[in-house]
């Protein structure tokens, strides 16, 4: 019988979208319940959002005034308590879930599966390694737990038309005080999130400085788009590092992806390798995005935004 | 204090890896290797910390087969005191690697274990979280800004949210973000004295390490191409484009 426990991710009381999508990944292993465990000093709305994800038995709600903010250290003792009864533990493949499912996994004594893109059967998962340059099949004894962080970009949000039980949970677990919070700078922005948006737009070196980058977000506002960047835009400090897509930043897959200025190192390509439609607007005709685009433009970016904006009209 | 830091040997990260037809792995014969790049994050900035003289030595260590004890001068070669190498010729896990550190962390009392966040061959991101959990000591993964005083780690991480900072008791386990420093080139003299530093080899097994891996990879396959696109010649031709796929 195999139950599937996934680990919500939240910020400032609002449920994050990669929560739905680690529930779609459950669902493809076809598990006899799904439950979300939500970990927080107050899950109660939270945990009011998980319960509408289609295909939830059940949300479990643990309240710990210690759980204010997402420390891997407090979060995973509790984790792995929960998990007793459990086949596998999910949790998204962010930061959150990068931080914390690896010290759940240790602590259980089983190895990880990390950004699993498809599932093949209850015990069988792809994965991508050599920054996406080979996927792999691994499969993981059936004896074992199976811990497992879920490549967001690789799985659809599962729908909210869900109402599943609440309950409270309360775990008998020691928490260290040997990790504190102390705060959180937050890139401050009222355009769509990256990882969850349909259009993405990026710009990369070739658009200059950090000045120049306002024609990026104008573009990427005339079109309702996201805003992300190579790791040189950000390198340099035009953008600040929130917004990096790539490898070793964000991997996303939006329905159109637009890089501007961006020459397409394979660091940059693995991160938007899923995107549905990609377009590349560089005035190097040669530069290594032209290889992967769907829709390729030579020319300068500088001329070649405002015109794209006059012709959308 | 001590800081032992995790030092792998990757396939170089300009090469572009090739799989096997067979699926039963990729190409790695006579392919460049070099070590991970975050891991010279790590040595860079433990070096930093010894030259600030709030470490007194740098310890690299390796897990891997006899050759890679070259791979193990090259840290030497860029500052660090001494090496260890736990020999062993199968591949690793995540798991094995942490429960291996742990060892050494236990025998070498550390005030500090820094590690790349992740390795550029297999991706998986799991061995400083692993480690900290079986040592259950704080864990600040993807660092950027590192700050060590009055026995406590300041630590500002990159998360998808912006920069987070949070204060750890010593002793700690820190992984390294790319934006945490600029590790330094090797010089040649540098490598002529490296020749002379310890290097400790011992074998994996007689560590008394669990190695069971439950985890096993099957099958090996290249990446789905994506289909030849198309060029446009203008703004226009790409409005046009756009709108006929229904994107605009």
């Amino acid at each position: 019988m195999s139950k599937i426990l996934v680990i919500a991710e939240h910020l400032d009381g609002k449920l994050n979208a990669a929560t739905a999508r680690a529930v779609s990944a459950a669902a493809a292993a076809k598990p006899d319940a799904i439950d979300i465990i939500v970990l927080s000093d107050a899950p109660e709305a939270i945990a009011a959002e998980a319960a509408k994800i289609d295909g939830v038995t059940k949300v479990l709600a643990v309240a710990r005034a210690e759980n204010a903010h997402a420390l891997a250290a407090v979060l995973a003792p509790q984790v792995a308590k929960a998990a007793a009864g459990y086949s596998h533990v999910f949790a998204p493949s962010t930061t959150f879930g990068k931080d914390l499912a690896p010290r759940v996994a240790a602590l259980l004594g089983v190895s990880q599966v990390s950004d699993v893109m498809t599932v093949e059967g209850p015990h069988s998962f792809k994965r991508p390694i050599y920054a996406g340059n080979a996927i792999v099949t691994v499969d993981v004894d059936a004896g074992s737990t199976v811990v497992a962080t879920i490549r967001t970009a690789s799985w659809p949000a599962a729908a909210s038309n869900g109402n599943a039980p609440v309950e409270a949970l309360s775990l008998d677990a020691t928490l260290p005080s040997h990790t504190r919070f102390v705060n959180l700078q937050q890139g401050k922005s009222d355009r769509p999130d990256l990882q969850g948006a349909a259009k993405v737009v990026s710009g990369g070196r070739g658009v200059g400085s950090k000045e120049n980058f306002e024609i990026i977000y104008k573009f990427a506002d005339k079109i309702g788009a996201a805003v992300g960047a190579s790791r040189a835009a950000v390198d340099a400090g035009y953008v600040p590092n929130e917004m990096q897509v790539g490898q070793t930043g964000k991997i996303i897959a939006p329905e159109l992806y637009i890089a501007v200025g961006i020459s397409g190192a394979i660091q940059h390509l693995t991160g938007i390798k899923d995107a549905g439609t990609i377009v590349a607007i560089n005035k190097d005709g040669e530069a290594p995005i032209f290889e992967i685009a769907d829709i390729g433009l030579v020319g300068d970016l500088f001329k070649i935004l405002p015109e794209l904006e006059s012709a959308i009209g | 204090m001590k800081i032992i830091v995790g030092y792998k040997r990757v396939v170089d990260y300009n090469v572009r890896i090739q799989v096997k037809p067979d699926g039963s792995g990729v190409v790695t014969d006579g392919v460049k290797l070099s070590a991970n790049p975050f891991d010279d994050i790590a040595l860079e900035e433990a070096l930093r910390l010894r030259e600030k003289g709030v470490a007194e030595e740098v310890i690299v260590v390796g897990i891997g087969p006899a050759d890679l004890t070259a791979h193990l001068r090259n840290g030497l070669a860029m500052g660090a005191n001494r090496a260890i190498h736990v020999q062993t010729a199968d591949a690793v896990s995540p798991l094995t690697a942490a429960r291996t550190f742990l060892k050494l962390v236990e025998k070498e009392q550390p005030g500090l274990v820094i590690l790349g966040k992740q390795a550029i061959d297999d991706d998986a991101n799991q061995t400083g979280q692993m480690l900290a959990a079986l040592w259950d000591r704080p864990q600040a993964t993807f660092a950027s800004k590192v700050e060590i005083a009055e026995g406590k780690a300041t630590v500002t991480r990159e998360v998808d949210a912006g920069l987070e900072t949070i204060e750890a008791d010593l002793p700690a386990v820190i992984t390294t973000d790319l934006r945490l420093n600029e590790p330094r080139f090797i010089k040649l003299p540098d490598i002529m004295k490296a020749k002379s530093k310890p290097i400790d080899v011992v074998e994996l097994g007689s560590l008394g390490v669990d190695a069971a891996d439950h985890i096993k990879t099957t099958h090996y396959a290249a990446p789905a191409k994506r289909s030849k696109g198309v060029m446009v010649n203008d703004a226009a031709g790409l409005v046009a484009a756009l709108k006929q796929k229904g994107l605009l």
